[in-house]
């Protein structure tokens, strides 16, 4: 499977597969089905283009396999009848297609086919682990094997999740289309959920890890990129875009010479991804832009666009991030974005006014082993020439780190505010 | 991974820089689909050699020479910049651009990062 015209083939499958199974679960209204025609039609291909050479329409070669195995499959199930007929009339057509409109007619068609499988994929009948391993095997075009490493979990694990995901789709009958009305909103959500996680789960991988891990980073955005494609104007789409495209920019200045990680606020900024910083802002412009007030995603992201704006730490806009931290907290409260809050406070308006926010938090059940809450609190208490209470706070939020390297950074910290001062 | 495609026109071909429009609408066709499969990160055609320059540094000294690069056979006659998840992927969009280019060389390179 390593020659160089598998290895060909298998690009031209990445490019691909997800359009063949978008149009063949139209066809056959079931995307589990339409993902194994589709798996086929790559058999075919890997027996045939070694000795025929890739076709130049490859796209359309492997649609075509499928949808004669997709006929095959019908025959057998006679209660399909009506359907096989029109997919005749559909392969008929196809043979006469060749002029441009034609062609623009059909790519818009494809791309609602893609829409609908996205949303099927993220359905939530599925579980999230589900959901991910049939986002990334169905629209990112990903083995198994592949989906496996990137997770670090076994193989038959994947196998199996995605076996059963596809069973739960033909047996909760999950229609294959996108969801209008009252369940539009939530349903995209779901959606954005698993691209972001995909992200993150990326977004965490460190030196040493398989390079599938941060591939996902790629994949993630990609999957962003394409579904910015067939939403335009659905702006959380773009907000999402644009957070991981700006997080992404930071990659290489987030972690130091021997793999240390590096904070937000001592990065170099020089070593910031230009290309993706600009893609970030114009995308987050373009979720601005749509109007309304911005979701959670397009909230992060114009955190984050602050950060990237700023030619230096010190340049931050700091009351406009504490007031994007007020306005995500509106809209998803959680005590995590407010300890953010009030280190936006701290910064803007100085530690006092940071420290009353955090000082509400300490009583918080979920954030009791949460290192960053002392850690926060000892920063604000230092600025407050209040050194004995940072120096307990230091040591407290080293206790709780489960992060060497970051321990060894807070109990640095906390020596320092020791005796002398 | 990124990779950067940079295709390069004979300036004496008097269709280097105004090829058709069944050349434009075949570009304007791929980049979309290149972005509809969200690998398209930038693309542009440049202008003729004529409105360039070469700028050189040696001996201390900065020379600046005008187009058009006369001396050259080919020049560059625009890039695009893709993240792909292969070089075969690279190749393979890389193929589609010559095919609707038509009659061009398409070079494909690594970009190098972190």
């Amino acid at each position: 499977m390593t020659s160089p015209t598998h290895r060909a083939i298998e690009a031209v499958w990445r490019i691909e597969s997800a359009r063949v199974v978008a149009g063949l679960a139209r066809i056959v209204r079931d995307v589990g089905l339409a993902e194994e025609l589709a798996q086929d039609a790559l058999v075919a291909a890997l027996e045939q283009w070694p000795e025929s050479g890739v076709p130049r329409n490859p796209g359309a070669w492997l649609m075509a396999i499928g949808k004669r195995r997709a006929i095959d499959h019908l025959r057998r199930n006679q209660r399909f009848e009506r359907r096989l007929e029109e997919l005749g009339r559909e392969l008929e057509a196809d043979g006469a297609q060749a002029q441009p409109d034609v062609d623009a007619a059909l790519d818009g068609e494809i791309q609602d086919d893609l829409l609908r499988l996205v949303f099927t994929a993220c359905h939530p009948v599925l579980s999230t682990d589900a959901r991910v391993a049939m986002t990334l095997r169905v629209l990112g075009g990903l083995t198994t094997e592949e989906i496996a490493r990137a997770f670090l979990v076994p193989e038959p694990t994947v196998a199996q999740r995605i076996v059963r995901a596809k069973r739960t789709l033909a047996e909760a009958r999950v229609p294959f289309e996108v969801p209008q009305g009252a369940e539009a909103a939530q349903r995209l959500s779901s959606v954005l959920e698993v691209i972001y996680l995909v992200f993150n789960e990326g977004y965490s991988a460190t030196a040493g890890d398989d390079w599938m891990r941060p591939a996902l980073c790629e994949e993630a955005l990609r999957l962003g990129r394409v579904l910015a494609e067939l939403m335009p104007s659905a702006p959380e789409v773009h907000g999402l875009v644009a957070l991981m495209e700006i997080q992404a920019s930071r990659s290489a200045a987030r972690t130091g010479p021997a793999g240390e990680p590096v904070l937000l606020l001592d990065q170099d900024r020089s070593r910031g991804d230009q290309l993706l910083i600009h893609r970030g802002l114009a995308a987050l412009a373009r979720a601005e832009a749509l109007g309304g007030a911005l979701g959670p995603y397009a909230l992060q992201a114009a955190i984050a666009a602050c950060h990237a704006r700023a030619r230096t730490a010190e340049e931050t806009d700091w009351p406009r991030i504490a007031a994007l931290y007020e306005a995500l907290a509106e809209l998803a409260p959680s005590p995590v974005v407010e300890l953010n809050r009030a280190v936006a406070l701290g910064m803007a308006f100085g530690p006092a006014s940071g420290l009353e926010l955090v000082d509400q938090l300490t009583s918080e059940p979920s954030l009791k082993a949460y290192h960053l809450l002392p850690s926060v609190r000892g920063d604000l208490l230092a600025r407050l020439g209040r050194h004995d209470e940072a120096r307990a706070e230091f040591e407290r939020a080293a206790s709780l780190t489960r992060n060497a390297r970051e321990r060894a950074l807070l109990l640095e910290r906390a020596a320092s505010y020791r005796t002398g001062r | 991974m990124r990779f950067l495609m940079v295709h390069r026109v004979d300036e004496t071909k008097p269709d280097a820089y105004d090829p058709g429009p069944e050349v434009y609408a075949g570009v304007a066709r791929l980049t979309g689909e290149m972005a509809r499969a969200g690998v398209l990160l930038a693309a542009e055609g440049v202008l003729p050699s004529s409105t360039g320059a070469q700028v050189k540094f040696s001996g201390g000294k900065r020379t600046v020479i005008d187009g058009p690069f006369a001396e050259a056979k080919e020049v560059i006659g625009g890039f695009a910049l893709l993240q792909v998840r292969s070089r075969e992927e690279a190749i393979e969009w890389a193929g589609r651009f010559a095919e609707v280019l038509g009659d061009v060389e398409v070079e494909v390179r690594q970009v190098a990062e972190r």
